[in-house]
């Protein structure tokens, strides 16, 4: 009785609460069986959003579709959606199974089937040898797998992460993302997923939307973001970035002609135009020599030189700003006061309207 | 939505075609218990409409009008019209026509009109289905996310408290502009409310008495900073000081919830009255002659200050307590002394919630209306005041309301001063997050301080409630202190008869009906008390502020203004309920709802809200979520409103001496009666009775909440206990 997964769709939404505009006509699509990510800064929309998606809260404007289905005006418990919690909200006065039979109880399935199609999930969940335990009784990445057990027991439509990785610590993060990307694979889900971790959000998606100041900044594939940031706040949010200033003098076969401090450079033009732009220069776009290699090269000095472990880190003092500067570690590395010259790495740069 | 207007329309027509719409019979025989009086179509609104009282017939119209199909908001609008029409259409005839014709002036020029007496069981259906078709009619518009359960509770909870608080109150304001024959006489109002009696100096300028606004105030002053200034003593002992007897401490919390506020002033009586114990004794040993000096200001303001001490205290501790000990360890390492620390620190923090504290004790003063009768002597306050103008030789209805008037502005005031200025101003200094400090010892002059006031007064406290017991097992305090039980016996003589036991006690009648009363006056209170608190913590829609506004409201009505409003609001036509056992139950339910919203609040704050939600998105109602996950984790709160509610329906005198008939008297108000009658013994008896029943309800109780199960990290509400949340007694 598997339900074909649904698609996801915002058009033209505004949630206002008095004068403050929580997200600002906002339009998107989640296609079925993808899993997207709604990224960006505390404070930005996206939790309101997912909520919409939810009917937790419902839309001050525009239209929200799942399938074919205007669900705008029904509420939370009329959606074929399901959420798994920031703070899990697992009850804790019932047991594990109960919790996981929720759903199917109050949709008024007869108790002994509800149990069986909780059952089936706590298992598929790894769960089955804790059914009778209390939440409290759980670890923290037990009572996850609860939570999303107890999700996905009416088999929604849609599932829905609110930062599901930020209860837990570091190491287990990891695990645990890539076992909701399989979950999500393997049930063949339509998933909407929050976070404010940038890093997490690129390891797991499909598809990123990233959402600023109440809007979207960005809608891309993870690859897209990080080397095609559409604006500053892109470029800064989403991975590492310096960003320094320059100024666009000229072109020479469709590259432009980038000043920035004494030296010149030349760089792909994307949609810069000619005036003050934007240099983003990724932390490993950077690559250091010793002596002035045969393209044209910053002179700059190593400020302070970090080792940590997997690899390097290094602030360079340049004419045009200090640099982050991600490097391999070698037998030989840089250390401070080291002169250096700099090479930009084409690949890795883009300029950006400043 | 259609559904459910269908079953409303249903419930409407049924009770007009075949329930009693009136209270009384048509016969003329007296009524048995009318709410049992459910069917009996002769008597219906529709066969009494057809046979001539037209108006009636008015209620079919938007019944049947709201059949029209329809699922869309068009159709929901219809059906929120209907609804609102239909309630109009019910409480307009109620209100215009009453037992002797038009109720208002203007109408008289259509002749003196028809005449009909209260609504009975057809009425009140009528009404509550033309309110649930309206609620029906909201949530089918979207209203609280479209659910029926929350506008329908909303709605009912704004009903209930519209009938039986606000229109009390109005209805006070009216008849103050009304002479007692309920003709509109506005300079009536002037000379009675500018009367010198209320505001007269004469104790200022010359050797005559003062006005009873004058006198209420000032005492309301004295009791407020006595108060105020020994329950900071009690809680700075017991919080910061290594006192050895903290346990007392405790229990000097629970005292005034199980003590009848009169039971102070009888005991005081027994002391220093000309008569009692230490009046005879200073007689005896010293020939210092008897005095009546404890009856008038001094006896009301120490038996006030006894009565009202506990709650100073409460909210004293949680202000002490609300003290981070980061800031006070902080002054420490910056080299501030003990004293230095209090001076700068300490004692500012706690200024808005010493403000707090004299506020709760000025009103509680306002409104104490058994202390003033028993110990006021000439010495009068409005409570008492109020009270003889209605059951006394001249009565005066508007007198009365007059009276109340100026009481009730004096309580609003405190009241407003309170939510809007100390309220905001309470510094909390407790954040989310752990404080691992210690809570520093006071400095010496302060400590010793803080038991120099303590300490006798906690002495004090002792010996009166030891007096009461001891004064119940002798035969005359103050001249022969003879062991006895013949008070008990009096009061609680069982004999074992013939047809089986045989409760011949004189206070068995109204023990049995305080009791009974209380029991189901408690799980309604709680249960609208709780459905408030979920409505206010958990939902969101427009007017909540004014709705929590509303539900507060009845915390400042004095006890003696809700007596006098009910009497007036309910003694005529539509809602005719004077000398029923209903109106009693009705004037706990209302007067002590305000303590389960607080419990519920309280104990809902400490619910993730996301519980409710993933209940949401699991396919659950509000219903559902309520049943399965909010009321199963906020037992203890549930526990706590029951007990308090209960307790509060036993001890309470000032609203319900109004309210009393023969059938449904009051253990209080007995008590209040026998005091009156001089038989001080039978009075304490009963008293002590009546102490000791409610510490065994609140001991029970907490054995209860101790022995729930709380999961080792899940969420554990704490107990919010009824001691946390003193409230004006009365």
């Amino acid at each position: 009785m598997t339900k074909a997964p649904a698609s996801v769709e915002f058009r033209n939404v505004t949630k206002a609460y008095g004068a403050v505009v929580a997200v600002d006509d906002v339009s998107f699509v989640i296609p079925p069986a993808n899993l997207v990510t709604l990224l960006g800064p505390s404070g930005c929309g996206k939790t309101t959003s997912l909520r919409m998606i939810a009917g937790l809260e419902m839309s001050t404007k525009g239209q929200i579709f799942i399938g074919d289905k205007d669900v705008t005006h029904l509420s939370a418990a009329d959606r074929d959606v399901s959420m798994v919690f920031q703070s899990y909200a697992l009850f804790p006065h019932m047991s594990v199974l109960d919790n996981a039979a929720y759903g199917p109880s109050v949709q008024g399935k007869p108790k002994e089937q509800a149990r069986e199609m909780a059952m089936d999930k706590l298992k598929m969940l790894g769960l089955d040898g804790m059914v009778n335990r209390l939440p409290s009784e759980l670890s923290g990445g037990q009572q996850q797998r609860v939570a999303i057990a107890r999700a996905l027991v009416l088999e929604p439509q849609v599932l829905l992460f609110d930062e599901p990785l930020s209860n837990l610590d570091a190491k287990l993060r990891r695990r645990v993302r890539e076992e909701i990307r399989e979950l999500q694979l393997r049930l063949n889900l339509t998933v909407a997923y929050v976070t404010h971790d940038q890093e997490e959000a690129l390891a797991v998606s499909d598809k990123v939307i990233v959402m600023s100041n109440s809007r979207i900044a960005q809608v891309g594939s993870p690859r897209e973001l990080y080397e095609e940031p559409a604006s500053l706040f892109v470029a800064d949010f989403v991975g590492d970035s310096n960003l320094l200033d320059g100024e666009i003098v000229g072109e020479i076969n469709g590259n432009a002609r980038v000043r920035m401090g004494t030296s010149e450079v030349e760089l792909p033009k994307g949609n810069a135009k000619s005036g003050p732009v934007k240099v983003m220069v990724r932390p490993n776009a950077v690559k250091l020599h010793r002596t002035q290699p045969a393209e044209a090269a910053l002179k700059a000095r190593v400020g302070k030189a970090s080792y940590i472990g997997k690899h390097m880190e290094y602030t360079i003092e340049t004419a045009v700003g200090e640099l982050f500067v991600v490097d391999a570690v070698r037998p030989d590395a840089w250390k401070t006061g080291d002169d250096v010259f700099v090479v930009f790495d084409r690949s890795m740069v883009k300029l950006l309207l400043a | 939505m259609r559904k459910r207007a269908l079953l409303w329309v249903a419930v409407a027509l049924a009770a007009l075609v075949l329930a009693p719409w009136y209270m009384e019979p048509a016969d003329g025989s007296v009524p048995g218990f009318w709410l049992t009086r459910v069917i009996n179509p002769l008597e219906s609104a529709l066969a009494l409409g057809f046979g001539g009282r037209l108006w009636l017939l008015l209620a079919l119209v938007p019944a049947l009008a709201a059949l029209k199909p329809g699922e869309d908001v068009a159709a929901a609008r219809w059906l929120t019209a209907c609804g609102l029409i239909g309630l109009a259409l019910v409480l307009a005839q109620g209100f215009l026509i009453g037992l002797k014709g038009w109720n208002l002036d203007m109408l008289s020029a259509f002749g003196s009109g028809p005449t009909q007496g209260g609504m009975g069981t057809g009425g009140f259906l009528v009404l509550a289905a033309f309110l649930m078709l309206t609620c029906a009619g909201l949530a089918g518009q979207g209203w609280c996310r479209g659910d029926f359960f929350v506008v329908s509770a909303i709605g009912w909870v704004i009903g209930l408290i519209v009938l039986f608080v606000f229109m009390p109150v109005l209805n006070i304001l009216a008849s103050a502009f009304q002479d007692n024959a309920g003709h509109l006489m506005p300079a009536l109002f002037w000379q009675k409310f500018s009367d010198a009696s209320i505001w007269g100096l004469g104790c200022v300028t010359s050797g005559t008495a003062c006005g009873v606004a004058w006198n209420t105030v000032f005492l309301g002053i004295l009791v407020g900073l006595s108060s105020t200034i020994l329950g900071t003593a009690f809680a700075l002992i017991a919080l910061r000081t290594s006192f050895p007897a903290k346990g007392a401490l405790k229990l000097l919390a629970i005292l005034p919830i199980i003590t009848p506020p009169f039971v102070i002033g009888l005991a005081l009586i027994l002391i220093f009255g000309r008569s009692g114990a230490v009046s005879t004794f200073l007689f005896q040993w010293f020939g210092i002659p008897p005095s009546r000096w404890i009856y008038g200001l001094p006896g009301v303001f120490i038996a006030q200050t006894l009565a009202f001490t506990p709650a100073a205290y409460l909210v004293m501790l949680g202000v002490v307590q609300g003290i981070s000990p980061t800031l006070e360890e902080a002054a420490q390492t910056l080299r501030a002394k003990p004293f230095t620390i209090f001076a700068t620190l300490t004692w500012p923090l706690m200024r808005p919630g010493l403000a707090n504290s004299f506020l709760l004790g000025f009103v509680e003063s306002l409104a104490d209306f058994g202390n003033p009768l028993v110990l006021g002597g000439n010495f009068e306050v409005l409570s008492t005041k109020i009270f003889f103008a209605v059951v006394g030789a001249a009565t005066d209805q508007g007198r009365a309301a007059v009276l109340s008037i100026v009481l009730l502005s004096f309580t609003m005031m405190a009241f407003a001063a309170q939510q809007l200025w100390v309220g905001r101003k309470v510094y909390t200094t407790i954040s989310g997050k752990g404080d691992a400090g210690l809570q520093i010892p006071l400095s010496r002059r302060v400590e010793w301080g803080a038991y120099f006031l303590a300490v006798p007064w906690g002495l004090f406290t002792i010996a009166v409630y030891l007096l009461i017991f001891y004064a119940s097992a002798v035969k005359t305090i103050g001249r022969d202190y003879t062991f006895t039980l013949q008070h008990y016996v009096t009061a609680f003589n069982i004999e074992s008869g013939a047809n089986g036991l045989l409760f011949s006690g004189s206070a068995w009648p109204s023990f049995f009906a305080t009791v009974k009363i209380a029991a189901i006056a408690a799980p309604l209170t709680a249960a609208i008390g709780l459905l408030t608190a979920y409505l206010l913590a958990r939902q969101s829609f427009a007017g909540k502020r004014a709705f929590e506004f509303g539900t507060l409201l009845s915390f400042a009505i004095p006890g003696t203004v809700v007596g006098v409003s009910y009497i007036l609001a309910f003694n005529v036509p539509p809602i005719e309920i004077t000398g029923t056992m209903l109106i009693l139950v009705i004037c706990f339910i209302f007067r002590n709802m305000p303590v389960g919203v607080r419990a519920g609040i309280a104990s809902l704050s400490q619910i993730d809200k996301s519980l409710d939600e993933a209940s949401f998105t699991l396919g659950a109602s509000a219903l559902t979520t309520v049943r399965r996950v909010i009321l199963p984790l906020i037992k203890p709160a549930i526990l706590a409103s029951l007990v308090y509610a209960f307790v509060r329906a036993m001890t309470a005198v000032s609203a319900v001496i109004f309210l009393v008939s023969a059938e449904y008297n009051l253990a209080t108000i007995y008590i209040v009666g026998r005091v009156e009658a001089g038989e001080h013994g039978l009075a304490i008896a009963y008293s002590a009775t009546l102490i000791v029943v409610m510490a065994l309800a609140i001991y029970l109780i907490n054995l209860l909440i101790g022995e729930r199960k709380i999961g080792r990290r899940g969420a554990a509400p704490a107990p919010s206990a009824p001691t946390a949340t003193p409230v004006p007694a009365a």
